[in-house]
């Protein structure tokens, strides 16, 4: 049995298996179909200042091996979270990491202020929601708007912040270095990356808001590309995140420099793959005779 | 709530694109009853596929789902054989809970009618069902609908079997007939609007079967969201958790 722990940020993971936001809720469904105390942590569904109601339906649609999804942050908002959600959340055993989102600097800022006093671990930064006008993608897409986000965040967070970064941007290593740069405690990669289908017989898009963020098997190689060129520019710790299916992924994604990882959709498809995931990286630890997952983060030995 | 792989014990065909597969899944059985559904992969597909579970042998352990090939997963679906295992998430959703002390009318339109099976079967012998079908070539389980119900009606909308028209125009007579009756209805959303919209009129209590694109099955993921008005506002509720089965004053058809 291999040493599992990871430490991000001062915050101490069991495990490197985060289940990611917008997935798995507030951990309550996932909880009837199995014991989540043995994930590594949780990233909540994405709260903002206000309840949100989303987007119209349909808000999904299958690609080759993916999603896409429009969901437009639906939450019940962050009083609501504390008050409703996060009882349950803390009497887990695991990680709990609210996932912040908003549409204006104020609202980030207010939402993890309201946020100081709460029984939350770590707070992830999702300034890369593609299915909201201004919803964050906005913040995400330029160095100078993201250092300046991180910053002023930074200065009211009482928990590690953590940045999640789109890929929706011509080079990720530049937002990250503007996150480090705003006094990020770890950033998190990748968001999804905005896509479309249409019905061809319709001649309309599946998604009513037209396009949504695609996420699943589809994008995993884009997503570790990211991960290794964005562990390679920070020294803050990544985790690595985007299509993760099984747990060969996820021993790449460490491999390629995450301390930790997500996983999202790979849940609908299989509710126990975050399970399998962390058992696959055990046995291969064992395997390989290594006596932490440490041992193996970034070890990629690149041609 | 189970996520586990069970052997599917007969498989039947129904009409060309629509199968019926019996599924030996006691752990399943025990806790699903008429309008759940459950939650299939699909070989390679990344989502499962939400299909309604249309009958329940609570003795031997078994539950039937009905489906129509519709794309890439349901034609994976069809093509799997007797003894072979499916991985099905479930039981789902909030199902019907028909009320016995009230006449009772079942309405299926097309691929919609085999959740009202189980539930005109639980409801007992007194009910009077309205199966819709685009044509005859369309027609599934009128057999096992008449073993269960007092009267079956059907429509076809080319008339080439039962009444031509549509469900609705059955309906407008029985509610005449039957004014303190109880709806229940699962089909195509224009059918699922006409009743509502005539059970209104009627002042007739009506609930409606909803479908929607599904992402997880069981609420987390927030995608197969449904406008509704309720006594406190409008809402954003979820047709895997809060429904399948809303009630239809509540449901914005337009949302």
């Amino acid at each position: 049995m291999a040493d599992l722990r990871v430490n991000i940020a001062g915050v101490e993971f069991k495990n490197p298996v985060i289940t990611a936001s917008g997935t798995f809720g507030f951990g309550q469904e996932y909880a009837r179909i199995y014991d989540i105390s043995r994930l590594g942590g949780i990233s909540c569904k994405g709260t903002t200042l206000h309840e949100r109601p989303g987007n119209p339906s349909p808000r999904i649609a299958e690609t080759p091996s993916g999603i896409l999804n429009s969901v437009g942050l639906q939450n019940p908002g962050v009083d609501a979270f504390i008050r409703d959600d996060l009882p349950f959340l803390k009497k887990q055993n695991t990680v709990i990491i609210a996932n912040i989102a908003g549409s204006q600097i104020e609202d980030y800022v207010e939402t993890v202020r309201r946020l100081q006093d709460a029984d939350v671990d770590m707070i992830e930064l999702n300034i890369s929601c593609p299915n909201v006008k201004e919803g964050g993608v906005s913040f995400g897409t330029s160095a100078k708007s993201v250092e300046n986000i991180t910053k002023q965040v930074k200065a009211v967070a009482k928990q590690p912040l953590m940045i999640k970064l789109t890929p929706n941007v011509t080079d990720i290593t530049e937002t990250a270095a503007a996150a480090e740069a705003g006094g990020a405690d770890a950033v998190s990669l990748i968001n999804t990356l905005t896509g479309m289908k249409i019905d061809i017989n319709t001649r309309r898009p599946i998604l009513k808001n037209n396009t949504g963020g695609m996420s699943g098997a589809a994008v995993f190689p884009v997503a570790l590309r990211m991960v290794w060129q964005v562990a390679n520019r920070v020294k803050i710790p990544v985790v690595g995140m985007g299509g993760i299916t099984k747990w060969q992924d996820a021993v790449e994604m460490l491999l390629a420099g995450a301390t930790a990882v997500q996983i999202g959709t790979a849940n609908f498809t299989d509710a126990y793959t975050p399970l399998k995931v962390i058992a696959g990286i055990n046995d291969y630890l064992d395997e390989h005779g290594e006596k932490s997952v440490l041992d193996i983060v970034g070890k990629v030995q690149v041609w | 709530m189970v996520q586990a792989y069970f052997k599917i014990h007969s498989v039947e065909k129904l009409n060309d694109t629509t199968y019926s597969f019996v599924i030996a899944c006691p752990a399943l059985a025990k806790e699903s009853w008429c309008g759940r559904f459950v939650n299939i992969q699909c070989g390679e597909k990344t989502l499962r596929r939400p299909i309604s579970i249309s009958e329940i042998d609570s003795e031997n352990g078994t539950i039937t789902i009905v489906f129509e090939v519709r794309g890439e997963g349901t034609a994976w679906l069809a093509k799997q054989k007797a003894g072979d295992e499916l991985n099905i998430l479930g039981p789902l959703g909030n199902g019907f809970f028909p009320e016995k002390d009230k006449p009772a009318i079942f309405i299926g339109g097309g691929i919609g009618c085999p959740p009202m099976l189980g539930a005109a079967q639980d409801y007992g012998k007194n009910a009077e069902a309205i199966l819709g079908f685009r044509s005859k070539e369309q027609l599934i389980l009128l057999d096992k609908f008449e073993q269960c119900c007092q009267s079956v009606s059907v429509t076809t909308n080319d008339g080439s079997f039962g009444t031509k028209g549509f469900v609705t125009d059955i309906l407008k007579e029985k509610l005449q007939e039957k004014p303190d009756c109880i709806v229940y209805a699962c089909g195509p959303m224009p059918m699922l609007k006409g009743v509502a919209a005539m059970c209104a009129e009627h002042d007739v209590q009506c609930y409606v079967s909803l479908e929607q694109r599904m992402g997880c099955g069981i609420g987390a993921c927030l995608v197969c969201a449904c406008k509704t008005h309720e006594k406190d506002g409008e809402h954003m509720r979820h047709v895997c958790k809060n429904g399948p089965v809303f009630d239809a004053r509540e449901v914005d058809f337009n949302g």
